[in-house]
């Protein structure tokens, strides 16, 4: 950001290597303050999970109960269909397999890994 | 004096007074506050200031300290020029958001009347409740007088605003013995303060509906290291500020501000450092022991966060002892915050001096001029030892 652009890094940062591949503090903007809205799709919460949803076509009525409960905005609906889960995002919470009312259509399973 | 670019008026005004002026003077678009003896007083004038039309400020009447913060907040990120104050106990309510403040960059200004810590109750001054927030990311300025809290009080705005800074200040006072004081002090022209501040240029406002930004979000293992980082550039940036800041009131009013004042420094032999009040005791005291032939000196701390550690080893390191003395008992078995601080910086220097610590007036216990020379005594004392035996000293407690 071009109030800072002007800064040196302190000589002892090059001691230790940090984690790379995102921006560094010259580059954030004030105040870890987040400028540009509806990056949260980019944040992958997805490898937080140690369980997982497993959602059955056969079963499924699209009621949409699971996609109006997702904390996460992680099922995946297309032609007003519920088509899976998203991987990248779903925590694993459980909370659309407990809302289901139909037995069977999204159950959990052990395991963050699909 | 040196030559001042306007006419000031002379008024006769407490450190609350003057602060509340200069509050008056500078407009601030909010300001939530919280009344808390001893500085009830500058919320009370600045509500009357808002009751009369003096101000467009919009005053906010909150229940706690807590939320006083909080309003602060909420309302500078929205991008309002905004200011509070407190002391003691509403300080340390206000602790979580303290941080928030600064980790938002929020150049928010709170003068602060200095009061001790419970338990037990006290309403008097000492530094326990600022000291313990030197590490919050507030710049921290200290004044010795009425006229210096209100002249620091208006260089605060510019200082916390700049670009290279954006971090809140403390503008600090002691309570009651400046705070409930008369002093004669120089005001400036309303509309040369309003000059001086200039017009409030947010940085990422949240009423900025054309370019919405999230404050407040999370930021784990991979971020939170380099948003603190930041803060502390921001630190590094700030006293280059403070001493242009300095400079250009110094021309608008002809007192000019730096880091600390250096008082008989150049060749003292022994050396006071003080904050506050207590500093115009020891200069006066430092002069009289030069009539006696003694080489007495005092260093009078205003800028305590950034701290100025190069420039303070410059002024001390040729002193054979220096004294600090705390007004806040770090309660660590090695003195108080000043002391740690003042020893960090003449660490590395090739020569030098000796640093003792003295804890004094704790909840307002008065210090005399003759403690101070007590002092500066003890200091000849442990020069002709040429070794520390007790590196912290209680004065003027009863054994």
């Amino acid at each position: 950001m071009s109030e800072l652009a002007e800064s040196k890094p302190a000589a002892g940062s090059k001691i230790a290597a940090p984690p790379r591949g995102l921006p560094g503090w010259l580059e954030i903007p004030l105040g870890g303050i987040l400028v540009e809205p509806g990056n949260a799709v980019e944040y992958r919460t997805g490898s937080w999970r140690t369980r997982r949803p497993i959602h059955d076509p056969g079963k499924c009525t699209s009621c949409m109960i699971c996609w109006l409960y997702c904390p996460d905005d992680a099922i995946v609906v297309r032609e007003q269909k519920v088509v899976g889960v998203d991987k990248d995002h779903c925590k694993g919470c459980g909370i659309c397999a407990r809302e289901c009312p139909v037995k069977g259509a999204m159950t959990m399973a052990e395991g963050g890994a699909y | 004096m040196a030559v001042q670019a306007v006419t000031q008026q002379k008024l006769a005004l407490t450190g609350n007074e003057a602060v509340a002026m200069a509050m008056k003077q500078i407009n601030p678009d909010v300001v939530a506050a919280y009344p808390i003896t001893p500085q009830t007083d500058i919320v009370q004038y600045f509500s009357t200031f808002v009751a009369d039309g003096k101000v467009k400020t919009e005053f906010v009447t909150v229940e706690s300290e807590h939320s006083a913060m909080s309003a602060c907040v909420g309302s500078c990120a929205a991008g309002a020029r905004t200011m509070t104050a407190t002391s003691s106990q509403g300080l340390a309510l206000m602790w979580e958001m303290l941080y928030i403040a600064a980790g938002f960059r929020l150049p928010i200004v709170m003068p602060v009347v200095n009061r001790a810590l419970s338990a037990p109750i006290n309403i008097h001054c000492d530094h326990s409740d600022s000291m313990g927030a030197r590490d919050s990311g507030w710049i921290q300025l200290y004044s010795e007088n009425a006229q210096e809290a209100y002249d620091n009080t208006i260089q605060a705005v510019r200082i916390a605003e700049h670009a290279d800074v954006r971090l809140p200040v403390m503008v600090c006072q002691d309570g009651f013995v400046i705070s409930h004081s008369l002093m004669n002090l120089e005001v400036l022209p309303d509309e040369a303060v309003a000059s001086f501040v200039g017009e409030f240029a947010p940085r990422y406002p949240l009423l900025d509906a054309e370019h919405p930004v999230t404050y407040g979000a999370l930021a784990l293992q991979d971020s939170y290291f380099e948003a603190r980082r930041q803060i502390a550039d921001a630190m590094s940036r700030a006293p280059a500020v403070i001493l242009e800041v300095g400079k250009e009131y110094g021309r608008l009013s002809g007192r000019e501000y730096g880091f600390f004042e250096a008082h008989r420094l150049e060749d003292a032999e022994v050396a006071v450092v003080a904050i506050g009040s207590a500093a115009g005791s020891a200069k006066a005291v430092a002069d009289s022991l030069r009539g006696q032939g003694i080489k007495a000196g005092v260093l009078k701390v205003r800028v305590f966060r950034p701290w100025p550690w190069r420039e303070i080893g410059d002024a001390l390191g040729s002193a054979r002892v220096v004294g600090v003395m705390d007004r806040a008992d770090g309660l660590s078995n090695l003195g108080g915050p000043l002391f740690g601080d003042i020893r960090s910086a003449l660490y590395d220097r090739t020569r030098r001096p000796l640093v003792v610590d003295y804890i004094y007036g704790l909840g307002g216990r008065d210090v005399s001029l003759e403690d101070i020379e007590g002092v500066f005594r003890d200091l000849l004392r442990i020069k002709d030892e040429g070794r520390v035996t007790e590196p912290v000293t209680y004065l003027g407690v009863r054994e």
